[in-house]
């Protein structure tokens, strides 16, 4: 199990112990997570999962990939260095312990 | 009625329903919610199914599209195994299969569609799958791991986007595999010749054998009954164990026609979701959209169902919300994403940005000489430029396109 914090728009924060290999968008969603839609459901295919990582963790989370490094291009709240695309980042050991703020719109 | 605020029912629990109903509560609606789905699962995500579900790479929760505590905390009331067989517009109720009525104030249809059958001797039967749901897929991903243990190889019939899709997830699982497609070339109807023309290869190239201009006669089956081969017009005989439909499929408008709304292969709706019917509206795959100049428009996509959604629970609350964005779509085949803005029916000259053997590239429909479309293949960078232009209404010509050292985004200023 890997530990995600989301700090939902409002701020309330919710901690989840995810499924290794299960996507931050999945576990958001199966949990009930406000702030993430997820419409494409998980085809990297209409930006609608942004999230922004920890910037402090930045380095334990694997690089965008093209594809999704060209849907940040249409999230729908501000870009930042540290926005990403939660279906796109897989829960391992690697990201145990992050927290991920969602953005006040995704669509 | 269930009080001053009253009752919209929403019929279909997939993308469009779920929308609707989001979009009812955002909009400020404080009535009764009820949200009736006739499978035995809760709001899912269908795009997995034909990809990452089939490859068996998933587990159910992964699909879950709302969780129940979500759907609770918006006061929606979601009621599964909940089959709905006739409306009664003169008492404003649905009639449920399993007994009852509920009484509605206002009525969403997000009734979805149906994958078509052929008419194919030896067609009823084991072994032949369709793919539309969940529990399509999943007897679909038994039927591939049952063949890939014994060796069989499966017959795709239909090389439209499920076709090709299951096509590529299933070479993925070792088995061998024959698309027969009707037509000469592949997606013919939406793609440029030399995109079809680049998906025989690539799908060839993965080790599929791929029969254009096939003519299925017959599936032949042994003792028991299991399919044992596909036999063509030319005699040719194709052995499999397991055969997939991917005919296209055939819009859920028999309850809004038996109820006497306009139906016309779809309900028909307006570009805000409303029927004949101004308490019924509309939206997803079960729809036919009237355009202006009176042509129907079909689009089966997962940004249709949610624009119409949100359309369809506004009109309800008497606001006029048109889906007027730029229709998108997408398909994973192996490690390409193609991604088509706009509406390329019709087109007759198309032009290629980028190299057909590069990585990435993108070709462009123009009708008429009017640029209408635009396929990006591992290219969302000029999908979603496309997008923007065709929102502005910024329409790059034929030669701008055709010049490589020309900057499209260019068009977006000024």
């Amino acid at each position: 199990m890997t530990t995600i914090t989301y700090v939902e728009p409002s701020g309330n924060r919710v901690t989840v112990d995810v499924t290794e290999g299960w996507s931050l968008m999945q576990a958001a969603i199966a949990n009930g997570v406000e702030g993430i839609t997820g419409e494409c459901g998980g085809s990297c295919a209409c930006a609608t999962c942004h999230c922004y990582v920890d910037e402090a963790r930045m380095a334990d989370v694997p690089a965008a990939a093209e594809g999704e490094l060209g849907m940040l291009a249409h999230v729908a709240a501000e870009r930042r260095p540290n926005s990403r695309l939660a279906c796109q980042i897989k829960a391992s050991a690697a990201i145990d312990g992050l927290v991920v703020h969602l953005p006040e719109t995704q669509e | 009625m269930t009080g001053a605020a009253g009752r919209i029912v929403i019929v279909g629990a997939g993308q469009a329903g779920v929308q609707a109903a989001e979009a009812l509560r955002a909009g400020g609606y404080a009535g009764d919610v009820q949200l009736l789905g006739d499978e035995p699962h809760g709001p899912y995500h269908r795009p997995p199914l034909s990809k990452a579900w089939l490859a068996s790479e998933l587990e159910a929760a992964q699909l879950v599209m709302r969780a129940p505590e979500v759907l609770a905390r918006k006061q929606i009331g979601l009621r599964t195994h909940c089959r709905v067989t006739a409306i009664d517009r003169d008492k404003h109720q649905v009639r449920l299969a399993a007994g009852g009525t509920l009484d509605y104030s206002g009525l969403v249809l997000a009734t979805g569609a149906t994958p078509r059958r052929l008419s194919l001797a030896g067609l009823d039967g084991p072994g032949v799958h369709v793919l539309r749901g969940l529990d399509d897929a999943s007897a679909l991903a038994d039927g591939l791991s049952r063949c890939a243990l014994a060796d069989r190889s499966i017959v795709v019939i239909g090389g439209g986007f499920i076709g090709l899709e299951v096509a590529a997830t299933a070479r993925k699982k070792g088995l061998a595999v024959t698309v027969l497609e009707a037509a000469p070339r592949l997606l013919g109807r939406v793609l440029a010749p030399m995109l079809s023309d680049w998906y025989a290869a690539l799908h060839r190239a993965h080790g599929v054998d791929l029969v254009l201009d096939a003519r299925p006669q017959a599936i032949e089956r042994d003792a028991d009954g299991q399919p044992e081969a596909v036999r063509l017009g030319d005699g040719r005989r194709v052995a499999c164990g397991l055969i997939v439909l991917g005919v296209g499929v055939d819009a859920n408008d028999a309850l809004a026609r038996e109820a006497g709304l306009a139906c016309d292969r779809g309900i028909v709706v307006d570009a805000c979701g409303r029927t004949s019917d101004p308490l019924i509206v509309a939206a997803g795959d079960c729809t036919a959209r009237r355009l202006d100049d009176g042509t129907l428009l079909r689009l089966e996509s997962v940004q249709n169902a949610t624009e119409q959604g949100k359309s369809a629970a506004a009109a309800l609350l008497g606001q006029a919300r048109p889906f007027v964005s730029t229709p998108w779509f997408w398909s994973d085949q192996y490690d390409r994403k193609l991604q088509m803005a706009g509406l390329s029916q019709g087109a007759d000259e198309w032009v290629l940005r980028g190299r057909l053997e590069d990585a990435s590239f993108s070709v462009h429909h123009f009708k008429a000489g009017r640029w209408v479309a635009v396929d990006s293949i591992n290219a969302p960078k000029d999908h979603l430029l496309a997008r923007k232009l065709m929102d502005a209404g910024r329409h790059p010509t034929r030669d701008q396109v055709a010049d490589p050292a020309f900057d499209l985004a260019s068009l977006l200023a000024a």
